[in-house]
C-alpha cells in the first residue's frame, strides 16, 4: 500500500485569498498598459502621415510682381489678348537678354498662344509664394488665415494649393520652390536602382544558392561566411557610404566616371556618378538579398531535390530546374523588399557625394545625379517653410513609389501561396 | 520475404571494362565552374567586410600617423638667416600654439614660445636643414592627432587642430539613450501584447501596420522630427529652453523608428515559446500577466535581449534623423534641448560639401567611421552570442 501524500488544503481565507484580487487588479492594469502602448504605436504612424499631408497641402499667399490687370491693352486683359500682343508685352517687360534667350530657345512665331501666355505669366507676372499655411490651419482656422493674409500681404492672392501636382512630378529641380519638381531626382533614383539590381541580384542569389545547396554547414569557411553575412546586415548604412567613397569613387574613379571608355564628362570625372551609387547600394542590400533568398530556398521541399538526384540529375541541374523555380517567388519578394530599402536610403549617397542641384535628366550610368531621398533631405534642411512644403510633396512621391514596390511584392507572394 | 537475386550474366572482359569506364565518376567541368562562381558570390560578403576594415583602417591610420600641413595664412614679417631663432610674423591668419611644429618652405621648426607676433623656435627640426628665409614666406603648422587625444579630448574643431571625439560620442549616446527610453517600454509592451493578449484577428491587422512603420525611409522620420516633434517639444517646454535643433527630438524620433524593430523581433521570440509552458502556468492558477512576465518572458529572454541589442546598434548608426534634427556643429553638452552633432551626423555634414582627398577632414571621416563600425559590429556579434548561449531549446 502506498501512502498518498496529502496536499495542503487550499486556504480559503488569509494571505492567499486576500492576494487574489490584487493579482487580478495588476493583471488588468498591465493589460491596459500593453494595449495603450500598442495604440501609441498606431497613433505615431497616423501622426507621421498627417504631418506630411499637413505640409503638402494648404493655403499659400501668392504675390505677383506685376499686377496682371495693369498689363491690359485697350481694356483687354491678358487672358483675352492674341499671341502677338503677348509677345509685345513680353518684349516691353523683360530685359533684352532674357527676351533674346527665349527667342533663341524657340522663335516666337513658332510658339502657340498658350505657350507665350505661360511665358508672360512666368517672366512678367512672376507670381511668388510669400507665405504658406499648413493644412490644419487652412481647414480649421480659415478665417484667421484669411485675416492674417489680408493684413500682411494686401497685394497677395490667397490660394489653396496642393504642392504635389503634375508640374511637381514633371518639372526639373529649381531654386524657387514654386517651380521646383522632382523629375531629375525621380529619374536619378530609378537609374541608381537599376544599377543596384543588375549588380546585387545575381550575386545575392548566387551566394544564397551556394550557402544553401553547396556549402557544407560544418565547414569552418562556410560558417564564417554565414556569420559574416549576418553581421554585414547590421552595419549602419553610412559605413557603406564611406566604403563607397573610398573604393568606388576614389580608387576606381576612372572606371566609375567612365573615363576608361573616353566617355567622361569633365564635370563628372571624379567618380561621383550613378554607377558608384548603384554599386554602393548593391553592397548595402547584398546581405539582405542573400538572407531573404536563403529563406526562400530553404522552404523548397527536400523531396524535390531527392527526386531530381534520383533521376540522375547533377547538382546544378537540380538547382536550376527544380529548386530555383520553386524558390523564385520568395526570392523576388525578398529582393523587392531589399530594393525598397535601397530606394529610401539617403546617408550613403550623401557620403559618396550625390550632387544636390541638377536640372538636367541623368543621361546614363556615368552621369551626375540626385535621388528622391537626397532631394527631401536638402529641402528639409532649408529653413524656409516653402521648401518644407515641397519636401513633404516629395515624401509623398517617395512613399507612393515604395508603396507600389511593396504591393508588387505582396501580389507575388499571394499568387505564389495560392499555387502551392 | 526472400529476394531472388538475379545474377548478372558475365560479359566478355572488354565490354565490362567499357561499362566500368562509363560508370566512373567523370570530372564535370561546368558544374565545378558554377560551384566556383557561387562560392565567389558568397565570398564577396567577406571581401566587403575586409574592404570596410581595410579602407577604414588605412585612412584612420593616416589620420593618426601622417602629419598634415595646414596653411595658417601667416607670413614671415622679416627675412631671417639660418641661425635666427626669434622672429616676427604677420598678425593675419589662424592662431599658432606652443609646442607645435611649423614649416617654412622645406624647413620644419619647433615652436617654443609665442609672444604676440614674435615667435621663438628651434630651427632645423625633424632632420631638416636650417636655411635662410625671405620676408613673406608662408607658414604652415603640423596637425597630428594622438589616439589618446582622439578618445579623450572634449573638443572637436578640426580648424584649430582639436580632434576629441567625446562631443560627437556624447551626442550619439544622448540620442541613443532617448531612443531606447522610448523604444524599449513601448516596443516590448507591443511585443507582449501581440504575442500574449491580442486575438488572431487583431494581430493580423496590427502586424502589417508595424511593418509599414518599419518600411518608411529614415529621411521621412527626419522630416517628422524637425516639423512635428521639435515644435511639439517647444510647445511643451517653451521655445526658450528648446532650440530648433536638439538631441531630444532626434532621439525620440529614432525611438519611434526602432519601435517596430523591437516589437517584431520581440514578438518572434515570445511566440517561439511553446504553448505548453503557458498552459502549465495557467493550470497552476497564474494570471495572464504572471504567465506572460514570469514564464514566457524568462523563457524568451535570449531573443528579447538580442532584439534590444540590435535596436541599440541601429540607434547608434542612425544617420538621417540626427543629420536633420540634432543640429550641426559638435558641442559637448548634456542638455537634451541643445543642438549637438553625433558621429553619424558629423560624417554626413563633412562629406556633404566638396571634400578634398587626404585632407585632415577626409581622414577624420574614416576614424569616426571606424569607431562607429566597431561599436555596431561588436553589438551585433554580442547579440548573436547571447542568442546562441542562452537560447532555451524546446522540442
Amino acid at each position: 500500500m502506498t501512502n498518498r501524500q496529502t496536499l495542503p488544503e487550499t486556504p480559503q481565507t488569509g494571505e492567499y485569498a486576500s492576494n487574489l484580487p490584487s493579482r487580478h487588479r495588476w493583471s488588468t492594469f498591465w493589460r491596459g498598459v500593453f494595449r495603450i502602448s500598442t495604440v501609441i504605436g498606431m497613433i505615431v504612424l497616423v501622426a507621421l502621415l498627417l504631418n506630411i499631408l499637413n505640409s503638402a497641402l494648404g493655403y499659400a499667399a501668392i504675390e505677383n510682381e506685376v499686377d496682371p490687370a495693369s498689363l491690359a491693352i485697350n481694356g483687354y486683359t491678358i487672358e483675352q489678348l492674341h499671341r502677338d500682343d503677348l509677345v509685345f508685352i513680353l518684349e516691353q517687360n523683360v530685359s533684352a537678354g532674357v527676351f533674346r534667350k527665349l527667342a533663341n530657345d524657340i522663335p516666337f512665331d513658332q510658339r502657340d498662344r498658350e505657350d507665350v501666355y505661360a511665358l508672360v505669366l512666368e517672366w512678367v507676372v512672376a507670381p511668388q509664394v510669400v507665405q504658406t499655411w499648413p493644412l490644419y490651419d487652412s481647414l480649421f482656422r480659415r478665417a484667421a488665415v484669411q485675416a492674417e493674409a489680408a493684413a500682411e500681404y494686401p497685394e497677395a492672392e490667397l490660394r489653396f494649393i496642393s504642392w504635389l501636382d503634375g508640374d511637381f512630378v514633371g518639372n526639373p529641380q529649381s531654386s524657387e520652390p514654386e517651380k521646383a519638381g522632382v523629375r531629375t531626382a525621380f529619374l536619378g533614383s530609378l537609374w541608381v536602382i537599376l544599377i543596384t539590381i543588375i549588380f546585387a541580384f545575381p550575386l545575392g542569389v548566387g551566394a544564397a544558392i551556394y550557402l544553401e545547396e553547396y556549402a557544407d554547414a560544418g565547414n569552418r569557411i562556410n560558417r564564417i561566411l554565414q556569420t559574416n553575412i549576418n553581421n554585414l546586415a547590421g552595419v549602419p548604412s553610412i559605413i557603406y557610404g564611406i566604403l563607397g567613397l573610398a573604393i568606388f569613387v576614389r580608387a576606381m574613379g576612372t572606371l566609375t566616371s567612365g573615363a576608361f571608355l573616353g566617355a567622361a564628362d569633365p564635370a563628372t570625372a571624379n567618380g561621383r556618378t550613378i554607377l558608384s551609387a548603384g554599386l554602393t547600394m548593391g553592397l548595402l542590400i547584398l546581405p539582405l538579398i542573400i538572407i531573404n533568398s536563403q529563406e526562400a530556398i530553404k522552404a523548397v521541399s527536400n523531396s524535390l531535390r531527392q527526386a531530381s538526384f534520383g533521376l540522375g540529375a547533377t547538382k546544378w541541374q537540380t538547382v536550376w530546374n527544380h529548386v530555383l523555380p520553386g524558390a523564385l517567388p520568395g526570392i523576388l519578394t525578398g529582393t523587392i523588399l531589399a530594393i525598397s530599402r535601397a530606394v529610401g536610403e539617403t546617408a550613403p549617397l550623401v557620403v559618396i557625394g550625390a550632387s544636390t542641384f541638377i536640372t538636367t535628366d541623368p543621361a546614363g550610368p556615368f552621369a551626375k545625379f540626385t535621388t528622391l531621398p537626397i532631394q527631401i533631405y536638402q529641402w528639409t534642411a532649408r529653413p524656409q517653410a516653402e521648401f518644407h512644403n515641397i519636401a513633404a510633396a516629395a515624401i509623398l512621391v517617395l512613399l507612393i513609389l515604395l508603396l507600389s514596390l511593396n504591393a508588387t511584392a505582396i501580389i507575388i507572394r499571394n499568387r505564389y501561396s495560392r499555387k502551392m | 520475404m526472400t529476394h531472388t537475386i538475379q545474377t548478372m550474366t558475365t560479359l566478355p572482359p572488354q565490354e565490362s571494362d567499357n561499362i566500368a569506364a562509363s560508370l566512373r565518376k567523370r570530372p564535370r567541368i561546368r558544374e565545378s565552374i558554377i560551384q566556383g562562381f557561387l562560392f565567389f558570390c558568397g565570398a564577396l560578403s567577406v571581401i566587403t567586410t575586409l574592404g570596410i576594415v581595410y579602407e577604414l583602417g588605412k585612412e584612420s591610420l593616416n589620420f593618426f600617423v601622417k602629419v598634415q600641413w595646414e596653411e595658417t595664412n601667416k607670413e614671415l614679417a622679416q627675412a631671417i638667416g639660418a641661425g635666427d631663432t626669434v622672429f616676427e610674423v604677420t598678425t593675419t591668419g589662424s592662431a599658432l600654439a606652443e609646442e607645435t611644429v611649423i614649416r617654412m618652405g622645406e624647413e620644419q621648426m619647433l615652436l617654443v614660445t609665442i609672444n604676440g607676433t614674435s615667435l621663438e623656435v628651434v630651427r632645423g627640426y625633424e632632420g631638416t636643414a636650417p636655411v635662410e628665409h625671405n620676408s613673406g614666406v608662408g607658414i604652415a603648422f603640423a596637425q597630428k592627432v594622438s589616439v589618446f587625444e582622439f578618445l579623450t579630448g572634449t573638443e572637436w574643431s578640426p580648424q584649430v587642430g582639436k580632434f576629441g571625439i567625446l562631443p560627437l560620442l556624447n551626442a550619439t549616446l544622448m540620442t541613443t539613450l532617448f531612443a531606447m527610453l522610448i523604444a524599449l517600454p513601448i516596443g516590448m509592451s507591443i511585443a507582449i501584447y501581440l504575442s500574449e493578449y491580442a486575438t488572431d484577428k487583431r494581430r493580423r491587422v496590427l502586424k502589417p501596420i508595424l511593418e509599414v512603420l518599419a518600411g518608411i525611409p529614415t529621411v521621412v522620420y527626419g522630416f517628422f522630427a524637425l516639423t512635428f516633434m521639435t515644435p511639439l517639444l517647444r510647445l511643451m517646454f517653451g521655445s526658450d529652453t528648446v532650440s530648433i535643433y536638439n538631441t531630444a527630438s532626434a532621439g525620440i524620433v529614432i525611438g519611434i523608428l526602432i519601435i517596430p524593430l523591437v516589437s517584431s523581433m520581440g514578438e518572434d521570440a515570445l511566440s517561439a515559446v511553446p504553448r505548453a509552458l503557458r498552459e502549465a502556468a495557467y493550470g497552476l492558477g497564474a494570471t495572464r500577466l504572471e504567465t506572460a512576465v514570469k514564464v514566457v518572458v524568462p523563457a524568451a529572454i535570449s531573443g528579447l535581449v538580442a532584439a534590444i541589442i540590435v535596436a541599440l546598434s541601429r540607434a547608434i548608426g542612425e544617420t538621417m534623423i540626427v543629420a536633420i534634427a540634432a543640429g550641426a556643429g559638435p558641442a559637448f553638452t548634456f542638455n537634451p534641448f541643445a543642438a549637438a552633432e553625433t558621429m553619424t551626423g558629423h560624417i554626413v555634414r563633412i562629406s556633404g560639401g566638396d571634400l578634398s582627398y587626404d585632407s585632415i577632414d577626409y581622414n577624420s571621416l574614416f576614424a569616426v567611421g571606424l569607431l562607429l563600425f566597431f561599436f555596431t559590429l561588436g553589438l551585433n556579434i554580442f547579440s548573436q552570442r547571447i542568442v546562441r548561449r542562452f537560447r532555451e531549446v524546446y522540442e
